[in-house]
């Protein structure tokens, strides 16, 4: 045991995801032994997240402001709806530039074991975003494991009877992969959405 | 094709059939088939899974970096997946180091919402019913094979197949309700009345508090999901197998004495009739009833509704 607070902050340390007691002394002396600038960065980053972050109104992505940087941005269509997990999903699917439409962050996904049901997310507020016409396709983005097939299939089953375009991120071989290593669920998969060449 | 971390030699070779599953003794790797029950994420990228085996029992392993997308068995090892096993045990949780799959159930329940949401509670009762880790439980094992199966081939209403594996995993467990004669005296039937504390239905001369009066037809119903009696449940009528969820929710409810969580969202199926009736309304015994899409969003509206007066 240390002094009252260096042992608080290791324990304060210790109770993030994926630091132990060993690595939160080691993070602990590593601050101790840093400038006092750097250190007064780290603490006001940590208390500013807290204070300015909250939920985006329209969306439920992290934003500084009542509505994220996304929903704000004219330039992005609005009629063509990505509906992802998380937040994180969000930052994944920006990095391919290739989507320039706005993102629903559901905050989870179904699961009945974990007592997760459609209540639990967002759905009810990605039902209001739908009812006033101006989405025309919802692109169905949630994680390719077993939670995520079922909340796509609950998602398209209550909305494809609206009218909307549903679809759902094609799965299958990652790029630079051997096809022979690849598993039979993934490879069944990628037979099942191939797509014709057009040369 | 076995894929695993395993290198020549080290592994089972493409032709061993299933059929020689073999605890291998002494020897560190030992083999097996199961059924994927559950999986929670541990560390950066691993799984832990509970899998419920043919030889032991319910056993709970590490998937290490299945969760990374270039793993080559995370596919294998979702929920509702039947898989061959190669594991390696550990000091505290043995690991996988192979998969091949036998029956992939997962992606045709999946593509059916009332049959995950049945298929989901179909696996948290056999994770319940089989309390004690590495206690060899066949008969479980098997009963939940021909459980995910019939969902996976849609061969009978998800429903009625959620609760034929309820009634007849309780029966394995030591707690087979009685539809015929008195749970108390033994008096022959048919009897009118039935007490989930009791075990079943019983006489008027042993009635317990708090019983309920099913109508004949759930009877039938619950009588022939115990037996297997298909051709009579599939021909049951929406109302009858309303009132036989609820009495089977509320025995195993009972027996478990603690709730499913992923009883209340289970999605049954009606008829018009049946529709009309449930309508709005949240099912007995905790089994939630929304019959349709339509009227799932009409639900959804009407809260929103809700939620905005409540506002204003």
């Amino acid at each position: 045991m240390y002094e009252g607070v260096v042992q608080g902050l290791i324990d304060e340390l210790g109770r993030l995801p994926g630091v132990g007691p060993k690595s939160a002394q080691r993070i602990a002396f590593h601050i101790l032994a840093a400038d006092p600038d750097d250190v007064h960065r780290l603490a006001t980053a940590l208390t500013e997240v807290k204070e300015k972050i909250r939920f985006c109104t329209v969306c439920g992505n992290v934003a500084e402001a009542e509505q994220c940087q996304i929903c704000r941005d004219p330039r992005r269509d609005p009629a063509i709806v990505c509906v992802v997990e998380e937040s994180k999903d969000v930052v994944a699917i920006e990095r391919t530039r290739e989507f320039r439409g706005r993102y629903h962050v559901l905050g989870g996904a179904i699961s009945p074991i974990e007592g997760i049901g459609p209540d639990e997310l967002r759905v009810k507020e990605l039902m209001t975003r739908i009812a006033d016409g101006t989405i025309t396709e919802l692109i169905i983005a949630t994680d390719p494991n077993l939670e995520g097939e079922a909340t796509a299939t609950y998602l398209a089953r209550l909305v494809q009877p609206m009218g909307l375009r549903v679809t759902r991120l094609a799965s299958g071989l990652p790029v630079g992969g051997d096809l022979e290593y690849a598993d039979e669920v993934t490879l069944g998969r990628a037979f099942e959405g191939r797509r014709q060449l057009d040369v | 094709m076995i894929i695993g971390w395993g290198g020549p030699g080290r592994g089972v070779g493409a032709s061993a059939r299933v059929g020689a599953v073999a605890d291998n003794g002494d020897v560190s790797l030992y083999r097996d088939e199961g059924i994927v029950l559950r999986t929670q994420k541990l560390g950066e990228a691993d799984r832990i899974i509970t899998v419920l085996t043919r030889a032991h029992g319910r056993i709970r392993v590490v998937g290490k970096g299945v969760r990374r997308t270039s793993s080559r068995f995370g596919a294998r090892l979702e929920p509702f997946m039947h898989v061959d096993l190669q594991l390696a045990t550990g000091r505290t949780l043995d690991v996988v180091t192979q998969v091949e799959t036998l029956d992939p159930f997962g992606r045709t329940i999946c593509a059916d919402y009332g049959s995950y949401t049945a298929g989901t509670a179909v696996l948290e009762t056999a994770e319940r019913l089989t309390a004690e880790e590495r206690e060899p439980a066949l008969q479980h094992y098997l009963l939940l094979l021909g459980a995910l199966r019939a969902l996976a081939h849609g061969e009978h209403d998800a429903g009625l197949v959620l609760d034929a594996f309820v009634l007849r995993g309780l029966s394995i467990a030591g707690f087979a309700p009685s539809f015929a004669e008195c749970a108390r005296c033994a008096a022959d039937g048919p009897h009118r009345l039935f007490s989930v504390q009791a075990g079943g239905m019983v006489c008027t001369a042993c009635r317990p508090p708090g019983t309920v009066v099913p109508s004949p037809e759930a009877v039938a119903l619950l009588s022939a999901l115990l037996t297997g009696d298909w051709p009579v449940a599939d021909a049951s009528d929406a109302r009858a197998r309303r009132d036989a969820s609820g009495i089977t929710a509320a025995f195993l409810q009972w027996h478990l004495e603690r709730g499913l969580r992923s009883l209340q969202f289970v999605e049954r199926r009606g008829d018009e009739q049946a529709e009309s009736v449930a309508r709005g309304t949240r099912g007995g015994g905790g089994v939630r009833e929304e019959p349709s899409a339509t009227s799932e969003v009409e639900r959804l509206y009407r809260e929103i509704g809700d939620a905005e007066v409540e506002q204003a």
